[in-house]
Parts: C-alpha cells; sequence; structure tokens
C-alpha cells in the first residue's frame, strides 16, 4: 500500500511518499497511525498527537475508524490551511 | 465547471470572460480572490509556500463544486488555486461562480471558499522574520464551514447568521 505525507507530516517522517506492507491485524486508519507510530522515533513524533492528524484514502477524507482494506494510496497530512 | 491547481498567476478578468462567453442566460457573477498578505498579527511575512495533494486538491474542489450546485442554480464556476512560493502582493486563490441573479452566485462563492479552506488540502508555510513555519488551522475557517452543514441539516441552502 502507498503512504503519502504532507507538509510537516512529511517534514517529521522525512519523505514524501512510501510503499509499506501493512500487517494484517491493522484494519482502520486508526490502527495504522499506531502501528506506524512503532516503526520509528520519526513516526512517533509526526503522530505524536494523533487527534491532529487527518487522512485520505484514494484521495478522499476519511476519520479515523475508516477501514483501509482495499486501498491504493493513504494520506497523512496536518490540518489544512490553504484558500 | 473548471478547477485548476497551478503554479503561474491568473487573469481574473479572462478567467470571467471564458464562463460568459456567447452566453446571455448569466446575469450575476460573483468573484473573489485571495491574495499573499504581508503581515500576520504584528510579524511580516516575506513570503509563503503552499504544499498540495496533487490529484486529490483538483477531486475535493470538485466535488465541492458538485454541492454548490445541487444547492443553487449555477451556470458556471470557476475555481483556481496556485501552488508554491508566493510573496505579499501574489494571487492565491480565486473563485467565480455565475448564476441568473446575485444571490446564489454570492452564497456559492462564499460557500466553495469557507470549504476550500477546510477541506482542499493545501497547506501554507510562511517565512517569517523569527523563522519559517507551518501556518496552523483557525477555528474560525472551521466554524465558517461547519454553518453551511447545519444549515443544509435545517433544509436551507442559505448562509444563517455569523456564528462569530
Amino acid at each position: 500500500m502507498k503512504l503519502l505525507y504532507f507538509a510537516w507530516v512529511r517534514e517529521r517522517i522525512g519523505k514524501p511518499e512510501e510503499e509499506i506492507d501493512v500487517p494484517a491485524g491493522v484494519r482502520t486508519v486508526g490502527e495504522l497511525v499506531a502501528w506506524l507510530s512503532g516503526r520509528g522515533e520519526e513516526y512517533a513524533y509526526a503522530f505524536e498527537n494523533a487527534k491532529t492528524i487527518r487522512a485520505a484514502i484514494d484521495r478522499t477524507h476519511v476519520k479515523p475508524d475508516a477501514h483501509i482494506a482495499g486501498a491504493r494510496e493513504i494520506a497523512f497530512f496536518p490540518p489544512m490551511t490553504g484558500g | 465547471m473548471s478547477v485548476r491547481i497551478q503554479r503561474e498567476d491568473f487573469d481574473i478578468g479572462a478567467e470571467i470572460a471564458a464562463l460568459t462567453r456567447g452566453r446571455t442566460d448569466i446575469g450575476g457573477i460573483a468573484t473573489f480572490t485571495g491574495v499573499c498578505r504581508g503581515t500576520e498579527g504584528a510579524e511580516r511575512i516575506a513570503a509563503m509556500t503552499l504544499e498540495h495533494y496533487p490529484g486529490m486538491a483538483e477531486e475535493e474542489i470538485g466535488r465541492h463544486i458538485a454541492e454548490a450546485e445541487v444547492r443553487w442554480p449555477l451556470l458556471g464556476v470557476t475555481v483556481v488555486h496556485r501552488h508554491g512560493r508566493l510573496v505579499p502582493g501574489d494571487n492565491v486563490v480565486l473563485v467565480i461562480a455565475t448564476s441568473a441573479h446575485r444571490e446564489p452566485a454570492f452564497a456559492a462563492a462564499e460557500f466553495l471558499m469557507d470549504y476550500l479552506k477546510t477541506r482542499a488540502p493545501f497547506w501554507k508555510k510562511e517565512e517569517r522574520a523569527g523563522g519559517d513555519g507551518w501556518v496552523e488551522a483557525r477555528h474560525t475557517d472551521a466554524a465558517a464551514a461547519e454553518r453551511w452543514v447545519q444549515d443544509f441539516e435545517a433544509g436551507d441552502g442559505r448562509k444563517p447568521e455569523a456564528a462569530e
């Protein structure tokens, strides 16, 4: 599965995107955040305030309880500040 | 509808002309232009860089336009949002809404801007005297977008009294 990171989430993790094999037990966006946070201190730093992080599955906003099965790309980013 | 995410500047007159060319049914055109400010509170801003999520940015704005078209009788909408490094005075975003009358055009332009602020995947990083920093989301922007949700659930597409 392809993961994308934007803004300070990207800066903290240190890369804009990566391909990752997610364990079968990780079923939701929230579980994915928790699992990623255990992969290293850069991930733990990026996701330290999980409530602040926004997510999108296949370019559509989702909530932490959204299921990730079948997703092609999942993006994580801070609250948006465009316009 | 037309949605474009681009590095280059836009020409408001040309964008209006593209929406209205050859048509006589349009009676009202509302435009909003967002411009890069040189100050944030008391702090000077030298420039800002807009990052976006290519693909999703266009799709998300397109979804908002589709929703606006359900709420109001619009005759054409254009949204242009720039990305990359911008300096004070530069154009940032353009929304044009057209309708037979002014009310739907005004309302749709405001609706689209409120949603652009909180839902379109863009992030601003400012170059300030004290160092660079990502702009934090404003709760007033979230409240502005939320008004439309409550309003729509109440069965009225028009904007209620401002909460703040």
